[in-house]
C-alpha cells in the first residue's frame, strides 16, 4: 500500500492531487497516517505508532484505519502495490 | 531586454459570464518578453466589456458579423489596417475562423497582417460533425457521435444510442438528456440559437479534463497545459480550474497536434474515465478562455503564436507549474456615455 505518486501533502494536512486536480484536508491524525504510508510503514506498523501518540487503542484504531484508507483509496490517494 | 514593439489585433473581448479568449490573449500578450504590444480591439457588440478596458486594449474597432459576408469583413478590416498598421490578427471566436482563415493570404499579401491559422481542411477535420473520424485518423478515442437536421430522427435514435445522450449545437451548446422528450426540447432550443446540423453524441460519464495547446503547424506541439474545471457556471464554463499533472493528456494532445499538423491555438476537452481512459469530446479551433492559466503556469501561448506568426522558430515549452489555480471574478466598469456613444455610432473607440 502506498501513497500515489506526486501527491501534495502540506503540513496543515491540505491534500492536492495533481493528477486529478482534487483537494482535500485531513485533521493531525490523519496528517500522521498519511505521513507513515508515505515512509512504506504497514498497517501494523502503523497502529503502533499511532497508539503511541493518539489517545485510542488497537482495535478501533484497525477499524477506523480500514474506513480511512478505503476513503484514499476511493479518492484516488492510495494504491496498492502488492 | 529591448522589446519589439507590435501591434496585434484580438478579438473576443466578451468578457461576459460565457467569455471570449480575446482578454486573456492580450493578458498574456501585455506580459510577453518579446514584445511591447500596442492591441487593436475587434468587437461585434458594443457592450463587449473589453471594449472599455483601457489598460488593455488600446484602440477598438467594431467589425461586421461573419453573417454579412466575407468582403464587407474584408473592406472594414483594409480601413483598421491603413489607420493602424496591424501586424498580426488573433481572430478568437469559432464562428470568424472560417472567414479569417479564407482572407489570411490576402490579408499578408495585400495588407502586410500575419495570422497563424489552421487549414481551412484542418479547421473542418476536427469539427464536431466529424470528430469521431478525427479521432480514429489520429489514434484518439472520441464517443460515437451522429448528425440530424430533424426532430423526427431522435426516434430512431435508439438504435445508435443509449440514454442519456448528449445534444450539442453546431458551434455552442450541450445538454445531456436523459429521454427522447428531452432530446426534442434540446434539438429545438440548441438548433434556434446556433442553427443545423444538431450533434447527437454518446454520453461518457467521468471528468472533464481539458488542454490548451499549440501547434507550429509542422507537427510541432509548442505547448500544452491541463486544467480541471473546480468551479463550472450555469453555462457549463470554468470560473476556477487548475493545472494538473497529466503525462497521458500530455501524450495524447501530443499526439493529435503532431497527426493532424495543427497550426495554431486550440483547446481539447476529454473525458476521463474512472478507468482513467480518454474520451476527445472537442476540439475547439482557437484560444479556450482560460488560456491565462498557461501564462500563469509559464508557458505564453499566446505570445508564441506571435512570434510564430511574424516568421521565428519557436522551441517547444519542455514544462509547466503544476497546481495553479486560476479564479475569475466579475467586475463592474464604468464607462462615460460618450465612450459607449462613440463605438455605437462611429464603430472606433
Amino acid at each position: 500500500m502506498q501513497i500515489n505518486k506526486n501527491i501534495a501533502i502540506s503540513d496543515s494536512g491540505f491534500i492536492f492531487n495533481p493528477s486529478s486536480g482534487d483537494s482535500f484536508s485531513t485533521n493531525n491524525v490523519g496528517l500522521e497516517i498519511i505521513r507513515l504510508l508515505k515512509e512504506n510503514k504497514s498497517k501494523d506498523e502503523i497502529i503502533t505508532e499511532i497508539v503511541t501518540k493518539f489517545s485510542t487503542d488497537a482495535s478501533t484504531l484497525d477499524k477506523d484505519l480500514g474506513d480511512f484508507f478505503l476513503m484514499l483509496r476511493s479518492y484516488q490517494l492510495l494504491s496498492d502495490n502488492d | 531586454m529591448t522589446k519589439q514593439k507590435i501591434t496585434v489585433a484580438v478579438s473576443g473581448l466578451n468578457n461576459i459570464d460565457s467569455p471570449g479568449p480575446g482578454i486573456p490573449v492580450i493578458r498574456a500578450l501585455k506580459e510577453s518578453e518579446y514584445f511591447d504590444v500596442r492591441i487593436i480591439g475587434l468587437s461585434y457588440e458594443n457592450l463587449e466589456p473589453g471594449l472599455y478596458m483601457r489598460d488593455l486594449v488600446d484602440k477598438s474597432y467594431s467589425i461586421p458579423l461573419p453573417s454579412s459576408g466575407i468582403a464587407s469583413l474584408l473592406e472594414r478590416l483594409k480601413y483598421i489596417q491603413e489607420m493602424e498598421g496591424i501586424q498580426v490578427i488573433i481572430p478568437n471566436f469559432d464562428a470568424e475562423l472560417h472567414s479569417f482563415i479564407k482572407l489570411a493570404k490576402q490579408l499578408k499579401d495585400d495588407f502586410g497582417i500575419e495570422t497563424f491559422l489552421p487549414s481551412q481542411e484542418q479547421f473542418e477535420s476536427r469539427h464536431k460533425s466529424v470528430l469521431y473520424e478525427f479521432g480514429e485518423e489520429n489514434g484518439v478515442k472520441v464517443p460515437f457521435s451522429k448528425m440530424i437536421f430533424t426532430a423526427n430522427e431522435i426516434n430512431s435514435l435508439k438504435t445508435d444510442f443509449t440514454y442519456p445522450l448528449v445534444i450539442k449545437g453546431k458551434y455552442y451548446d450541450a445538454s445531456i438528456a436523459a429521454t427522447p422528450e428531452q432530446a426534442v426540447n434540446y434539438f429545438h432550443k440548441i438548433s434556434a440559437k446556433w442553427g443545423l446540423p444538431i450533434i447527437v453524441q454518446e454520453f461518457v460519464s467521468g471528468n472533464e479534463v481539458n488542454v490548451t495547446a499549440i501547434g507550429d503547424g509542422k507537427g510541432n506541439c509548442i505547448g500544452a497545459v491541463p486544467m480541471r474545471k473546480l468551479y463550472i457556471t450555469d453555462k457549463g464554463k470554468a470560473w476556477a480550474g487548475v493545472s494538473l499533472d497529466d503525462e497521458n493528456l500530455i501524450e495524447i494532445t501530443n499526439r493529435v497536434i503532431s497527426n493532424s499538423k495543427w497550426k495554431g491555438g486550440c483547446e481539447l476537452e476529454f473525458i476521463k474515465t474512472k478507468d482513467g481512459e480518454y474520451y476527445l469530446l472537442e476540439m475547439n479551433p482557437r484560444f479556450p478562455a482560460w488560456v491565462y492559466l498557461a501564462k500563469g503556469c509559464g508557458q505564453n501561448h499566446p505570445e508564441a503564436l506571435v512570434r510564430m506568426a511574424l516568421g521565428e522558430d519557436v522551441k517547444p515549452y519542455e514544462s509547466y507549474d503544476v497546481g495553479k489555480l486560476f479564479v475569475r471574478y466579475s467586475f463592474d466598469q464604468i464607462v462615460d456615455l460618450k465612450d459607449y456613444e462613440k463605438i455605437s455610432t462611429i464603430g472606433e473607440l
